[in-house]
């Protein structure tokens, strides 16, 4: 059993990591139907999971339906979201499922009047949020902090229109800070993480990080 | 009292913000928009194609980000379909087929762009990354059929087109981090020229880029779509949303300092 | 067999050939002196280079035309690039010569009938013309390429040996710490918190809610938040507290099922196991955020862990979790919601802190061994990029070069 859940998977971990990484070197068109290949499967399992997840989603809400669990009345619109979309969808304006996609049809309608607003409506709260945690946070604690309060000020005005009202010159401090200190501390965060990015790919690679496959090192 | 005001409940700052937002927009007052060179260089990009270039355009985003990167998408496509090159729209996110099929073909409505000829939408592919390989090596092999199920191989709008890097410009508009991968595996594999569009949260991650060159230009946020909507002379919902976002960013510096000036005076209280 | 447009074309490209300069509306057009062609190094064994001098005619209103053929004998009648005489000269050549990389099988293959016949590898020849409005004239010389697959791309030499010397490094700094395992790691206190977090939780009898942001299996960040899952589901099982883990990706969520199983077996505690508490929340960004966010305000987690990539959910979850008292430990590699977490959250590893987790909460010595082959990595790009700097401000670019991409 320790040999399927744990050698095999670290021989295809490193097999196909150090091909992978090499392939990148190899513009030979063996190479590149490699590649070719190699995607097509990841496409092929990533169509699959979907499946899965549609599994555990239905299961959870399921469960806590028979089992009347706390809030089990908010797992009924999954089902009923769900059930509805997915019979429009095949229904497919009359047409059904197995012919081409048709137009101005009730999964659109869905599509259009519910699912976009509802997104909407939750990208919004972000605006609201992201005022109140100004407010908290943004204090002139330290030498620093005023530092950045003012920055942040400059910035939030210079990247809207208003700002050019204000002072022709917002707008080109507001450049000047979001792609000179902005950019250089960036950066700096940038090279650690692709350099911690290499290492983990070649622990990984090399089976030394294996707790992504269960059961700690 | 001083205290009251510094943990001054959220709901009271979410009631102001409503307002900021609320009344601009039904005041109705345009602001000038201030064009800047990255969405310049878009504009100019494909300002300088020749008649019948092919633009791919990926409808990287989902109805979330609709208000910020839909009038990017319309912007973009306005501007296409007036300099008569051909669309290739698809998208590497499922909730966004709806939003880029309304917007590529209402939009060759206006101009009188034919489906198949003028412009096509390829559809929904799953695997980011793995589709622009796919893409990359054969772009029928990644996308056999249109969204509408038209066999792509004969399609008109896609004559010349065999990869990925026979397209004169690559736009992806996203929500995610799908601008990153059609950097490393589109543009850096198959060398074509790429802009994007993108929300303002993940507009800064891409300046390395810019100054890097892997993308010639960048839309960040309503800000860029006002912009681009200033370059092509059609003002559209991006600039009329600059009015309400203007008040917002100008009631948070507000209340910023009230909150450090509530801030100051407590601390002399003590 | 030639059918009649192709013998008309022929014909007139022929007869225009016969004059070698032609005179366009007053304009004399001169061929370019030289032409030549050759198989593009290290590519895929499609490509062909061409490349001419650039002739004295050169205007906005003249261009040049390739002509393909796979015979020398037969007409040249397609054509394999069309440019304006002004564009696409050869880097650093000052103007003087035009290059240009086509894939003459692709060509062929789409101006014959028979465009799906796969064809044997074969030489490619070449004739190039100078135009004008209606006036043709080619230069004396064909060119002729064989494409060649190669096994290496020398543009990327330089990525590769950079590649090597970092593997060894990092290979060798593993070796070194299994002779001398006790390697000092500085201390991170959002990872020290988490035994006090989950403390909590159990003191409250609530559940801690495990977040591992957007990105999927193939993201390095996904991959060390499973990483830190499975070490704080080991706490948790010992604990005997609740974890939920709510995820966007069917992957991560079956990975995610395996490693919190597995935890609970090594802790000796596999009844306490439950398959629904990692469960998909949802597949699409702000779905995701509506769950997850019902979940924190109905079920009030003790514990909040966002660990992974995220994009502008971020702020959504942390200000949502924070309004519910929760206490809120964040660890991710995207810089533009560092701000964020740390408005909001109680603790942050910032950037690379997040694959160094697994190490820090392990003491495995090979995990450490690698940290500092990384500090040492740092430690090199930042002498190069010191070095570079000054060299490149005082005129010397070589160091520019080395560290090109290819």
């Amino acid at each position: 059993m320790n040999f399927l859940k744990r050698t095999i998977p670290l021989i295809i971990a490193f097999v196909m990591g150090v091909t992978m990484a090499l392939q990148y070197y190899v513009p030979h068109e063996v190479s590149q139907s490699l590649l070719k290949v190699v995607s097509r499967w990841g496409i092929t399992i990533g169509g699959f999971a979907v499946f899965l997840g549609a599994y555990s989603l239905f299961h959870l809400h399921l469960t806590k339906i028979k089992r009347k669990l706390p809030g089990w009345g908010y797992s009924t619109f999954v089902f009923l979201g769900a059930g509805i979309t997915i019979v429009f969808g095949l229904y497919n304006g009359g047409e059904f499922f197995w012919q081409d996609k048709q137009e101005g049809t009730m999964f659109e309608w869905i599509y259009f009047n519910v699912q976009v607003p509802a997104g909407a409506t939750m990208f919004s709260i972000l605006a609201f949020f992201m005022a109140s945690a100004a407010y908290r946070t943004f204090r002139a604690r330290t030498n620093e902090a005023t530092i950045l309060l003012i920055a942040a000020i400059i910035v939030m005005l210079g990247r809207v229109p208003i700002g050019t009202m204000i002072s022709q010159y917002l707008p080109i401090a507001a450049d000047w800070i979001m792609s000179v200190p902005n950019m250089a501390a960036k950066r700096g965060i940038l090279i650690g993480v692709s350099i911690g990015a290499i290492a983990t790919s070649l622990k990984i690679i090399f089976g030394i990080e294996r707790a992504y496959l269960g059961g700690g090192d | 009292m001083i205290e009251r005001l510094i943990n001054l409940d959220r709901r009271i700052i979410f009631m102001f913000v409503a307002i900021a937002v609320t009344v601009p927009l039904l005041a109705k007052f345009n602001l000038p928009v201030r064009t800047t060179r990255d969405v310049e260089n878009i504009f100019n990009k494909i300002d300088s194609l020749p008649e019948n270039s092919h633009v791919l355009i990926a409808f990287d985003y989902d109805p979330a980000s609709k208000e910020e990167l839909q009038p990017m998408a319309e912007a973009l496509l306005h501007h296409c379909y007036q300099k008569d090159v051909k669309v290739i729209g698809m998208t590497l996110t499922p909730g966004g087929t709806g939003l880029a099929v309304s917007a590529i073909e209402n939009i060759g409505k206006q101009y009188d762009k034919t489906k198949g000829t003028d412009f096509v939408f390829l559809g929904y592919k799953t695997g980011v990354e793995l589709v622009m390989i796919n893409m990359g090596e054969n772009i029928y092999s990644a996308f056999p059929e249109d969204f509408q199920g038209n066999p792509t191989l004969n399609l008109p709008v896609l004559e010349g087109i065999d990869s990925l890097k026979d397209f004169d410009y690559v736009v992806d508009l996203a929500s995610g981090s799908s601008i990153e991968a059609w950097i490393a595996f589109g543009k850096e594999k198959y060398g074509f020229d790429l802009g994007a569009g993108c929300t303002a949260v993940i507009g800064p991650d891409m300046y390395p880029f810019l100054q890097s060159e892997q993308l010639n230009g960048l839309m960040s946020g309503l800000k860029g779509a006002a912009e681009y909507e200033t370059l092509i002379k059609q003002e559209s919902s991006a600039v009329a949303g600059m009015s309400p976002q203007s008040v917002v960013h100008i009631l948070v510096v507000l209340f910023v300092l009230f909150g450090n000036t509530m801030y100051f005076m407590s601390k002399r209280n003590r | 067999m030639y059918n009649l447009p192709n013998i008309l074309i022929s014909t007139v490209f022929v007869f225009f050939c016969a004059f070698p300069v032609f005179a366009a509306g007053g304009k004399t057009l001169i061929p370019p002196t030289d032409f030549e062609a050759y198989d593009t190094p290290s590519d895929n064994g499609k490509g062909v280079s061409l490349r001419w001098p650039a002739s004295p005619s050169e205007s906005i209103d003249t261009e040049y035309v390739v002509f393909v053929s796979r015979n020398i004998d037969a007409p040249f009648v397609t054509e394999a690039l069309r440019i304006n005489s002004q564009t696409m000269y050869e880097d650093n050549s000052d103007f003087k010569y035009h290059y240009a990389e086509i894939d003459p099988e692709n060509i062929l293959r789409k101006s014959s009938a028979q465009n799906n016949q796969i064809r044997k590898k074969e030489k490619y020849y070449f004739k190039l013309a100078i135009t004008s409005g209606s006036s043709i004239v080619e230069t004396g010389k064909l060119a002729s390429a064989l494409p060649k697959s190669d096994w290496f791309d020398w543009k990327k030499l330089n990525n590769f040996v950079l590649m090597i010397s970092f593997v060894a490094l990092v290979l060798f700094f593993i070796n070194h710490a299994r002779k001398s395992p006790n390697l000092f790691i500085r201390k991170i206190s959002g990872l020290d918190a988490i035994d006090e977090a989950l403390g909590r939780a159990t003191e409250m009898g609530k559940p801690a809610l495990f977040v591992h942001g957007l990105n999927g299996m193939g993201s390095i960040s996904t991959i060390a938040a499973v990483n830190i899952l499975g070490k704080i589901a080991f706490r948790i099982a010992e604990y005997d507290t609740t974890l939920k883990v709510a995820n966007i990706d069917p992957i991560v969520m079956s990975v995610s099922q395996e490693v919190v199983k597995e935890s609970y077996m090594e802790a000796g505690r596999p009844d306490a196991y439950v398959e629904d508490n990692i469960f998909l929340a949802a597949s699409e960004q702000f779905p995701y955020v509506a769950a997850v966010s019902g979940i924190m305000v109905r079920e009030k987690p003790a514990t909040n862990f966002f660990m992974g990539y995220f994009y502008a959910e971020s702020l959504i979850l942390a200000e949502t979790g924070a309004n519910t008292g929760a206490i809120q430990i964040a660890a991710t590699d995207s810089y533009t919601q560092l701000p964020f977490f740390i408005t909001t959250c109680d603790y942050t590893l910032i950037g690379e802190e997040l694959y160094a987790a697994s190490a820090y909460l392990s003491r495995e010595p090979l995990l450490l061994g690698s940290l500092r082959a990384q500090d040492i990595g740092k430690g090199i790009l930042i002498v190069a990029l010191v070095v570079g700097t000054i060299l490149t401000t005082l005129g010397v670019g070589f160091v520019s070069y080395l560290f090109m991409a290819g």
